[in-house]
Parts: structure tokens; C-alpha cells; sequence
């Protein structure tokens, strides 16, 4: 089967005279497949947000092509499809819901697609309920806490019932109540609802979550593989200006200093408890 | 910033009320219709009977006169400026004298006449706000204007503008007091000196507030594109208005207060 978004030789750069400037994305190849959990790791201005923008043809590509479901982006005609089928969630919560009660921002994005007003109804009710916030339907959003904002936010997307959901940064405002509710969120949208997700995030406990873990670079991607594959490689990730999840650098400092029985690949506290349990 | 908190958009009051179950283009058709009334109305039996209309509607609406009447207080100066300029500014018949002051009685009746209808003008157009959620006013208004967008008026554009700035004035004002807390920390002072020397304290307060909210504006409208946002082509609404018989009912006994009053008074 195709995949659901594929990258073809992309690149992008957002002043027109590309050879002046440094290009936002270089060479990009890459597949999205139907059902995957992608997480993109990198360090800031290496152009996780412009790679996440190419997803639902908010930018297009300089030269290369994109295809959402065998959709080129760059087909205007068809714009509004891939627009429906790949939501996107931003990191300021605030700016992004529209309406003055979360039930109409929920309904916004079906209202945009022309849906019936009963079926919007429906979508509303089902997609509050996904998330958690049916019981605030009435409230406006300044009255909702960060973490709910960004749940409101990811209803308003399934409502429009995408095949994959984009979400750039979606914690990085939060504390740490809003981030866990958020990540259960986006867990259950990736293995209830099947929907795919890009998460973009500096937080490595979350990128451990993902099945694939996407490390970009000065417009390329420069590491891909699961979560315990890139994790391991510390140097690598040390030289890109990014950390490894706090477990993992413990383990590694652990190891350094002689503890050799410890493997360089974990990623959870579970893991270290029962690898330390093994020491008797 | 006491005052900012109280500004409270729309000051509208929740209720179950027959006035606020109306479709909200009824109700601003009708106040649409009582202000043309306080405009062909010449007699003070005439403004008499426009209280009167208001004073039931409030009754039926159950919202408290005190609130009603909290509308006034604000334009309380250009209510008592109207009634002076009348007053003393009208020739004709003087019937006392202060000083330099002549009180004539033309002015006296005009003063008077031109306050009733100010206040009538006011109540009338809070009852509106008072007893429809701003949501379902701009959704009415979008509705009436709708047959205007053939020659050039922007319905939807105009509602969604109304929305966003119903949803956004309560995270700016959060912001402006977030700003201003900050400044104050760092030694701003807004309390004293002149108005030239308070107006000059705001800038500090301005710059990053418009700052932020430029940024606000490009971010959202990048997510409402996400969103699949194209203007009001092709949309459909997830509240529909239903004008009702009891909504044509109410509008044309209204309108036919409005001719009976209007044309005999
Ligand atoms: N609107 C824009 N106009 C011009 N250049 C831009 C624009 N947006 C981003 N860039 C540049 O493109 C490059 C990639 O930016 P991008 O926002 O994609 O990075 P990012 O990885 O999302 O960073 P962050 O972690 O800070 O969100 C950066 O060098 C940035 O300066
Ligand atoms: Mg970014």
C-alpha cells in the first residue's frame, strides 16, 4: 500500500531567491505510513514546523513533490481535501480556537466543509467525547485551563474526521498536567481511532511513545528509527544539540563509570527498575 | 484595572424567558422598529406609551429593572449635557433666569422631550444585548444582512470579525494585565501625575500588547486555514435560526404598536 504522506526529494526555502538564502528544507524523502505514530525531534530553527506545514499544503514545496493519500499538495482543486484528511494542532493554544464556546469551535472546522447540520451535531458530541470535554461544552475558552485549550483543539480536528493528525509543539506552553493530558489524548487518537500522528516536540518523553522517531537538522532529516535505536546513539545526538530522555543519560552515566551490565537502550523507568533488580 | 473587569460585552443576562427564546432577528427587527417609533413620536403621551411597551417587555423578559436601568449610567454626562444645551440654548419664552442662564420654556420642552427619547433610545437597545448571547446576535445579524451581500455588504466577513473579537477581548484583556503587572514590577507607575504623564506610562503597556496581538492574529489565521477556513462559501452552520410563528407574532404586534403609537402621537 502507498503511504498515506510521502515527501519526495522536498525542498523549501521561504525567500524566493533560494540560492541567497539557507533552505528551510533540503532533500527531504520521507514516508508516512496509514496508522503510524511519528514523533520529529530537532534542535529549534531546523525546520520540524515547516516539514509539519508541507503536511496539509499550508506551505508547497520549491521543487519536489508531497502526496497526502496520492494527493499532489500542489493541486489547488483538491486542496480542501487534504486540508480535511491531515488536521494540524499548533503550540499556542490560545491562538487557535476561533469561536466564543468550545462546542462551536469543535463545529468550525466541519462548518468550513459543508457538512449537514445534524451530522455536525453528531461530530461535535463524538469528537468532545474523544477528548474528554463534553462536559464543558458550553464553556468559552479563556475559562478552560492550557491542557483542555489543546484537547478542544484536537476535537476540532476529529470532527473533521482526518486519516492523520499533525501536531506541532502541542505541550510545549504546558504544565505538566496539561502535557500528560494532551499525550493521553494523542495516544488514544493513534490506538482507538486509528488516526496517524506527527507529533513535533523537544520533549524526548514523549518522543519515546512513538514507533518512529524522526531527528532533523538544518532542513534535513538526519536520523530516523524507533525511539530506541536513536535514543542509543548519544553522541550522535549530543553533536545535534539534543538530549536523550533523562533515564537513558542516566543509564549511559551509569555505564561510563563502569556498570557495563547496563544496555545503552533504555528508555522507561520500568526498564532501569528491572535492570537494576537483576544486579541482586 | 478594576474597570477593565467590568466591562462585560454585551452584559447579556441568561434566561429561559419568552423574550430570550426568540429568534434573535425578531428582536432586532423590533428594536430596529421601537427606535424608528421614538422618532415619529412628537408627544410625551407618545414616549409615555414607548415606557410602557419597554416596561412590559422587561416584565416578560424577568430580567431585574435595576439592570435595565444600570444601562443608563454610563451615559449619564451626555444625557444631563443634552438636557442644559437644550434648556438654556433654545430661544423663546423665558421663565427663569440664573445669572447669565435663561431657561425658556421651549427649551424646557425640548430638553425634556430630547432625554425621554435618549433613554427610551437606550433601554430599548439594552434589552436587546441584555436578553440575546452575543453569539446569537452576530449570528443574526449575518442572517439580516445576507440579502445585502449582492450589493457589496460583507455578512459572514462582518460575523466572523464580531466572533473573534468576542473571543479574543477576554484573553487581551488577561494580557494587557499580565503586561502591566510586569511593568508595574520593574517600577512603572499608572496611578500618578498628569493625563499627559499617565497617557505617555501606557505606550510601555501598548507596544507589547500590539506586538502580541499581530502575532495572535497571523497564528490564527494559519490554524483557521488548517481548518479548512475559505470564507463564507460552501459553509454550513452548526446552529440554525428557527424564526418561529411566535416570532412572527411578537414582530408584527410590535409593528403594529409601533404604526398605531407612531402615526397617533
Ligand atoms: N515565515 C518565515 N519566513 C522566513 N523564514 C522562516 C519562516 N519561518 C521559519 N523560517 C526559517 O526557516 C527555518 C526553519 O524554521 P522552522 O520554524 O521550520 O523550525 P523549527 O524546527 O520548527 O523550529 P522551532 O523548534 O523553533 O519551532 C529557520 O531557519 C527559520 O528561521
Ligand atoms: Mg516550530
Amino acid at each position: 500500500m502507498d503511504a498515506l504522506i510521502r515527501f519526495v526529494d522536498v525542498s523549501f526555502s521561504y525567500s524566493s531567491d533560494a540560492e541567497h538564502e539557507l533552505e528551510a528544507l533540503a532533500d527531504i524523502n520521507l514516508d508516512i505510513d496509514d496508522g503510524e505514530f511519528v514523533a520529529v525531534l530537532g534542535h529549534n530553527g531546523s525546520g520540524k514546523s515547516t516539514l509539519a506545514k508541507h503536511m496539509n499544503a499550508l506551505l508547497v514545496p520549491t521543487s519536489g513533490k508531497v502526496y497526502v493519500a496520492g494527493i499532489d499538495t500542489q493541486n489547488a482543486e483538491r486542496l480542501w481535501e487534504i486540508r480535511q484528511m491531515v488536521g494540524m494542532v499548533f503550540q499556542n493554544p490560545d491562538n487557535q480556537l476561533v469561536a466564543t464556546t468550545v462546542e462551536e469551535d469543535v463545529a468550525f472546522g466541519p462548518e468550513n466543509l459543508g457538512v449537514p447540520t445534524p451530522e455536525i451535531h453528531r461530530r461535535v458530541d463524538e469528537a468532545l467525547a474523544v477528548v474528554g470535554m463534553s462536559d464543558y461544552r458550553l464553556h468559552s475558552p479563556h475559562q478552560l485551563s492550557g491542557g483542555q485549550k489543546q484537547r478542544v483543539a484536537i476535537a476540532g480536528m476529529i470532527a473533521m474526521r482526518p486519516r492523520c493528525v499533525v501536531l506541532d509543539e502541542p505541550t510545549a506552553m504546558l504544565d505538566p498536567v496539561g502535557r500528560r493530558e494532551v499525550m493521553q489524548t494523542v495516544i488514544k487518537l493513534n490506538r482507538e481511532e486509528k488516526i496517524t500522528i506527527v507529533l513535533i516536540t523537544h520533549a524526548m518523553e514523549e518522543a519515546i511513545l512513538a514507533d518512529r522517531v524522526i531527528v532533523m537538522e538544518e532542513g534535513r532529516i538526519v536520523m530516523t528509527g524507533t525511539p530506541r535505536e536513536v535514543f542509543s546513539k548519544v553522541e550522535t545526538l549530543a553533536k545535534l544539540r539534543l538530549d536523550v530522555p533523562e533515564i537513558t543519560s542516566l543509564a549511559n552515566r551509569l555505564r561510563q563509570r563502569g556498570f557495563d551490565q547496563i544496555p545503552n537502550n533504555i528508555l522507561t523507568i520500568e526498564e532501569m527498575v528491572n535492570v537494576l533488580c537483576q544486579f541482586g | 484595572m478594576a474597570m477593565m473587569k467590568n466591562i462585560t460585552i454585551g452584559q447579556y443576562v441568561p434566561g429561559e424567558s419568552i423574550v430570550h427564546q426568540l429568534d434573535p432577528r425578531t428582536k432586532i427587527l423590533a428594536t430596529f422598529l421601537f427606535i424608528a417609533l421614538l422618532f415619529l413620536v412628537e408627544t410625551f403621551t407618545g414616549y409615555a406609551l414607548g415606557a410602557l411597551m419597554l416596561f412590559v417587555i422587561v416584565l416578560l423578559s424577568r430580567i431585574p429593572v435595576k439592570f435595565v436601568l444600570r444601562g443608563i449610567r454610563p451615559l449619564m454626562f451626555i444625557i444631563v449635557l443634552t438636557l442644559c444645551l437644550h434648556f438654556f440654548m433654545t430661544e423663546g419664552r423665558v421663565i427663569l433666569q440664573i445669572w447669565f442662564l435663561k431657561l425658556t420654556y421651549e427649551g424646557l420642552i425640548r430638553g425634556l422631550m430630547m432625554v425621554s427619547r435618549l433613554i427610551l433610545l437606550i433601554i430599548g437597545s439594552s434589552l436587546l444585548t441584555l436578553t440575546t448571547s452575543p453569539i446569537l446576535l452576530t449570528d443574526g445579524i449575518e442572517s439580516l444582512l445576507k440579502p445585502f451581500r449582492a450589493v457589496g455588504v460583507p455578512a459572514h466577513e462582518l460575523a466572523m470579525m464580531m466572533t473573534i473579537a468576542l473571543r479574543f477581548i477576554p484573553t487581551l484583556v488577561e494580557e494587557t494585565e499580565k503586561i502591566m503587572k510586569a511593568q508595574m514590577a520593574r517600577g512603572a507607575d499608572f496611578e500618578s501625575g498628569n493625563i499627559f504623564h499617565r497617557a505617555k506610562s501606557l505606550i510601555p503597556i501598548l507596544i507589547p500588547l500590539f506586538v502580541s496581538a499581530f502575532r495572535r492574529a497571523d497564528e490564527l489565521a494559519v490554524a483557521m486555514e488548517a481548518r479548512g477556513y475559505r470564507g463564507g462559501e460552501g459553509r454550513t452552520r452548526f446552529r440554525v435560526l428557527k424564526f418561529t410563528r411566535r416570532d412572527a407574532a411578537a414582530l408584527i404586534l410590535v409593528a403594529g404598536l409601533v404604526i398605531l403609537v407612531g402615526f397617533c402621537f
